[in-house]
Formats: C-alpha cells, sequence, structure tokens
C-alpha cells in the first residue's frame, strides 16, 4: 500500500471536491490525469500577474535601494542610499509634517465617525439614508473633491468658506497659503472623504452587539448613558483598536491632498514622506534617484511594520472582549 | 495594489456568503415596559440598540435623543450632501457668479454652456472614454486573476497552493509605496515584451490584476459553496473547466458583483499610478487630465467637468448602495 501510487495524505475536508493524492511514483501522464496540468493552466494568470507585478518589484525593492541605476546600468552602493537619505535636510521636516499630519486626522477623523455611528444606530427609522448621506463623499472621485475644495478654500472674501465665515464675523482666512493653516486644511478634506467608509464599518460593529447586554444592563438599573459607555463602547473596542491602527498606517502614506493642494507648500509645511518619495523618483525630469527612493520607502513600510508589530502586542490584552 | 491609498479609508467589504439573509427587522410589537423587559431570549430578536422602547416613552430621554438626531441629521446633510450640491450648482452656474457670489441662488441665471463646453471645448469627452477604458480593463484583468486564482486555490486545491495562498497573502501587508517605484521600472522594461508599455493601458491594466485582496474575497467565497455540488458535476463528467465555468462561475454572482463595483470604482478614482505611466494627455482619464485642466480652465467649466467626472461613480453608489452599505462583513469578522 505505500508504495502504491495513490495515498491518502490526511483526513481529506469533507466533500473536498479533490482527494489530495499523493503519487510516490510520479510520471508526467499521472500528473496531467491528477488534475496537475489544469490546476496549472488555472493557476496561470495569478502566477504570472502576481510574479511581474508584486513579487517581483518587492523584492526588487530591496535590491535597489542598496543600488544606483540610472535603468541601463544597476551599481552596487551598499547603504549609501540609506545615508543620502538620512542627510537629507528635507527628511525631518517630511517626517514632521507626516505625523502632524496623522495626529490632526486622529483628532478629527477619529471621534466624528464613532459618534456618528453610535447615534445613527439608535435611530428607529431611517438609518439607511443616513448612512447613505455619510459614506456618499467617500464615492467622490479624490481628485475632484480635492479641486473642489480648493476652490471652497479660496483665500479672497468671497470664497465659498471664507463667505460662510464671513456671516458669523470670521475671517477671511489665509487656508491653503499660509504655513500654519494649510496642514489643518488637508486634514479638513481627508476627513470629509474617509469618515464615511469608518461609519459603516462601526455601524456594522453595532449591529453585532448582542442585545442580551443591553436587556442585561437594564435588568441592573443602567441609565441610556451607562448602556452606552460601559456596553456599547466595550463591545466596539475591537474594531476601534484596529481603525486606529489603519488610519495611521493610512494617514502615513499620504499624498494625493499634498500633492494636489499645495504641493508641498508653502515653505514645505505640508511636503510629507510620500511627497518626498515622489519627488526623489519622478519630480526631476533627467531621471529620478531611484535608489533614494526604495530606501525611504522600505524605511517607511519597515516603520509601519515594527509599529504595527508593538501595537498589537500592546494592545493584545484589551483588545479581546 | 497600485493604487497609493492616501485616505487612510477602509473600504467595507461585505463579506460574501451565499446564504446572507437580510438582516430582519422584524418589528416586535409594542408591548409593555415589563413585558419587554422579559422578553425570552429565543423571541424574534427585536433590532434594538442601547436604547430599549421602553427607554424611548421616558420624556426626558426622547427629547435629548431627538435632538441629537435632528442635529446629526442637519450636519449630515450639510456634510454629505453639501459639498456634492454645490459641485452640482456650479456646474451651471456663470463663472463670474461663481467668482463673486458663490453662495447665491443663480443671480444672473443658469449657464447649461458650462456642461457643453466641459464636454466639447476641454474634451472631457474624450478623458472621460479613457476613464471607461481604463476601468474596463481593469475590471476584466481582474476578474480573470481573481476567479481563476480563487478556483485553483480554494476548489481545485493542488498541493502546492498552500505556498501561492501564503505568497498572495503576504502582499496585503506589504504597503503600495513599496512597490511605486520598482514597479514602474517593471513598465519601462518589463520582461520578455522588450519595449516599454509606457503610455499603453496595459501598464494600468495588468498591475490592477495582481490584486491579493480581490483573490482572497473570491477564494473565500468559493470556499462556501456547497462541495456536493462539485462532487455530482464530477460524477457526470465535467472537467475542471467545465466546473469552472458553468458550475463555479455562475453560483458566484453576488461576490462577483462586488468585486466588479469595487474594481470599476477604484479605478476611476486611481490616480498616481496611472499619472506616472499614462504620460500621453490624449491616453489620460479624468482623475490624471483634471489638476491640469484645472491651471488653465474657466471656473464654470472647470466644476462642470468635475461634475461630470463624479457623475458614474455616485450613479453606482446609488445602483448598488446595499453592496456599499452593507459592510457587516469586515466588522463581524475583524470583532471577533
Amino acid at each position: 500500500m505505500a508504495t502504491d501510487d495513490v495515498v491518502l495524505t490526511k483526513t481529506p475536508r469533507p466533500g473536498s471536491f479533490r482527494v489530495h493524492q499523493r503519487h510516490r511514483t510520479r510520471s508526467p501522464l499521472s500528473w496531467v490525469r491528477g488534475g496537475g496540468l489544469s490546476s496549472l493552466v488555472f493557476a496561470l494568470p495569478l502566477l504570472v500577474t502576481f510574479a511581474v507585478f508584486s513579487w517581483g518589484p518587492i523584492v526588487r525593492a530591496v535590491v535597489m535601494s542598496f543600488q544606483k541605476t540610472n535603468l541601463i546600468v544597476s551599481e552596487w552602493v551598499g547603504w549609501d542610499n540609506f545615508q543620502l537619505v538620512f542627510s537629507d535636510p528635507d527628511l525631518p521636516v517630511a517626517i514632521r509634517n507626516t505625523i502632524y499630519f496623522a495626529l490632526l486626522a486622529l483628532v478629527f477623523g477619529y471621534p466624528v465617525p464613532l459618534v456618528a455611528a453610535v447615534l445613527m444606530s439608535e435611530l428607529r427609522r431611517g438609518k439607511g439614508v443616513f448612512s447613505a448621506l455619510a459614506y456618499l463623499p467617500v464615492v467622490v472621485p479624490p481628485v475632484v473633491a480635492v479641486l473642489l475644495w480648493k476652490f471652497f478654500y479660496d483665500p479672497t472674501e468671497s470664497g465659498v468658506f471664507n463667505t460662510i465665515l464671513g456671516w458669523v464675523g470670521l475671517g477671511p482666512y489665509d487656508w491653503l497659503n499660509s504655513s500654519t493653516m494649510a496642514m489643518p486644511s488637508l486634514v479638513l478634506e481627508a476627513t470629509w472623504a474617509a469618515a464615511g467608509g469608518t461609519v459603516i464599518i462601526y455601524l456594522a460593529a453595532l449591529t453585532s452587539v448582542p442585545p442580551e447586554l443591553y436587556d442585561a444592563a437594564e435588568v441592573d438599573g443602567a441609565s441610556v448613558w451607562r448602556k452606552v459607555w460601559h456596553v456599547t463602547m466595550p463591545q466596539l473596542r475591537g474594531i476601534l483598536l484596529i481603525t486606529l491602527i489603519l488610519q495611521i498606517i493610512g494617514t502615513a502614506q499620504v499624498f494625493l491632498e499634498p500633492y494636489l493642494f499645495t504641493g508641498g507648500g508653502p515653505e514645505k509645511s505640508t511636503l510629507t514622506v510620500l511627497l518626498l518619495i515622489y519627488q526623489y523618483a519622478f519630480a526631476n525630469s533627467l531621471g529620478g534617484n531611484y535608489g533614494m527612493a526604495t530606501a525611504l520607502s522600505l524605511l517607511l513600510a519597515v516603520f509601519l511594520a515594527v509599529m504595527s508589530l508593538v501595537y498589537f502586542r500592546l494592545t493584545r490584552s484589551w483588545s479581546t472582549s | 495594489m497600485t493604487t497609493i491609498d492616501n485616505r487612510g479609508d477602509v473600504n467595507p467589504v461585505p463579506l460574501p456568503g451565499p446564504t446572507t439573509g437580510e438582516p430582519t427587522t422584524t418589528g416586535v410589537p409594542v408591548m409593555t415596559q415589563r413585558a419587554d423587559r422579559r422578553r425570552k431570549p429565543s423571541a424574534p430578536q427585536e433590532d434594538r440598540g442601547a436604547l430599549s422602547s421602553a427607554d424611548w416613552r421616558r420624556p426626558s430621554v426622547k427629547y435629548t435623543w431627538t435632538t441629537l438626531h435632528v442635529v446629526m441629521a442637519v450636519i449630515l446633510v450639510l456634510w454629505g450632501l453639501g459639498p456634492i450640491v454645490l459641485l452640482a450648482k456650479f456646474a451651471i452656474t456663470p463663472t463670474m457668479d461663481i467668482n463673486a457670489d458663490p453662495l447665491g441662488w443663480f443671480p444672473n441665471g443658469v449657464a447649461w454652456s458650462n456642461v457643453t463646453a466641459a464636454w466639447n471645448d476641454i474634451q472631457i469627452s474624450k478623458y472621460f472614454w479613457n476613464t471607461v477604458v481604463v476601468a474596463a480593463g481593469s475590471w476584466l484583468t481582474q476578474m480573470v486573476v481573481a476567479t481563476t486564482g480563487g478556483y485553483v486555490l480554494s476548489v481545485l486545491r493542488p498541493r502546492w497552493a498552500k505556498i501561492i495562498n501564503g505568497a498572495v497573502l503576504a502582499t496585503l501587508f506589504v504597503p503600495a509605496v513599496v512597490l511605486l517605484v520598482p514597479l514602474y521600472l517593471v513598465i519601462l522594461h518589463p520582461p520578455i515584451i522588450g519595449h516599454s508599455m509606457i503610455n499603453t493601458y496595459w501598464a494600468v491594466w495588468l498591475p490592477a490584476g495582481a490584486s491579493a485582496f480581490n483573490v482572497v474575497l473570491v477564494a473565500r467565497f468559493f470556499d462556501s459553496l456547497p462541495r456536493e455540488v462539485f462532487e455530482a458535476a464530477r460524477v457526470d463528467g465535467a472537467g475542471p473547466f467545465r466546473l469552472f465555468w458553468s458550475i463555479v462561475l455562475p453560483m458566484s454572482k453576488p461576490i462577483l458583483g462586488v468585486v466588479s463595483v469595487f474594481a470599476v470604482i477604484a479605478s476611476w478614482k486611481d490616480f498616481l499610478w496611472p499619472l506616472l505611466v499614462l504620460r500621453d494627455p490624449d491616453k489620460q482619464p479624468l482623475s490624471v487630465r483634471l489638476p491640469t485642466l484645472a491651471a488653465s480652465t474657466d471656473t464654470g467649466v472647470l466644476m462642470a467637468a468635475l461634475a461630470i467626472s463624479t457623475l458614474i461613480p455616485i450613479a453606482m453608489f446609488l445602483i448598488f448602495q446595499r453592496m456599499f452599505l452593507r459592510g457587516a462583513g469586515l466588522g463581524g469578522a475583524v470583532k471577533g
């Protein structure tokens, strides 16, 4: 039996389509008969696209960060690219701005969807309409959103936001033209564009809160606010922790807003890490410094990976609800 | 995979399941407070939140929460509809009025000419069709790769499927920014073909296929299909190709719909990648072309162009609303 050509390995999954077979004496013919060839044919699109456009480039990114390349010849340069990146005076500026963006995005964008979702989930009618309204900005193409908001941020007195604020006697403000207000303006638009997605996630999580918990809290005489605070919030803890880290990972890679709103200005006040990577690689028409660009993007990726690991390690004890 | 997702937004993923029943909101008849509290767990579950029907009858709770809901409604309308309605209004307002009095109610009438000027004079029509071509091709490659790949990983399951599965999953953890430059160089000097794919739509279509997310989503759905049907088909003599085409795909329409809608929306939104690889303005989609046009176009016409670019995504959202809003899967799956 052991040398027979078909041996059942492990216990096959119940109803598994193809019983796992192991051919001790494999011939091309038995391989084809066993479905090996057709499996390969079906896997081909995936294998080719991933090899060429995903796995290959990921490996190449690591290699390239140690090389200097002008697209024809690549020269091995060791840690030079990383040294160049670290000696770039723009790097600390970009890091500071990216952290600032991420922090502002947390302050603006993290509580808003949560409050909205908790309020919405208590609606007895029209939940669908409200969630659709909240989600609508998410489907607006980002480029359109930015160009539209750029117009809203018109610094003259007849700009849309300045007109509205003018009704209550504020402004006019410089918005994108001021190096202190530019970043908050970017974050405001980014929050508008993204918050709806988070609202939907929270709403979904809220529907899975077991009603018995509320019933039990009522039996114990809990008030409405105590129910929200002591039942709803703890039930959302897991998802809140995940959206927090996902938002940080997302905002650390912010590109579109600074690129289209301000191009990094005024006075580099909105230069972010991704914008810097873009500038290394593509802003110079003579051919970019691809080595430096990949070196910085790898650094960012490693930093985000380490941060996520530490984050999940630290929060593991309270994420289990 | 190639989009640099700068938003940090998480698309709600309706996790598939062929038997996803609609959340039945059985309107539980209003009982007395006591009866309500004594409700047995086995009774049809009330779709309730923190507030019970009893709470709603208490005047203090009722007024506070109604006020909160009204305030929220006003804010949500301003937040969700405000900018979009303004965009629609600007699209048909003469430029002079937009600049002088942006919030006035058509002081000098409506300018439908903005729309025709955008469509014809600044050739939004051309870029619109380019966007359609980009989206259609990206959709096709994503569908082919995700369905065939999912079929191998979930249904055929050769011995090496585990390795492939792991390698596909691993790419989910690599931020898109790492791929940006090396992927660009692949497009510049692709293997085998030999000549650059810059300024061809292949440069956008093909990398779109390498989406681990789609493969995982489709494979998970295939996992949930009843194996007995496959067995029956096999007994009846269906080979792997027949099984794929006549059994698995027709049974998977829900997930194929989800992947399709998200694929089209994502490629409609994509900016950085097409900007890098489609340098020829005649080939560029709307998202890439609009910022360039913004600098040199009359405000009213630009607003009309922006409005036209938003039409398709908003229409798709309104048609497939449930698909977007039923994010139940991700929330539930991640929470556990």
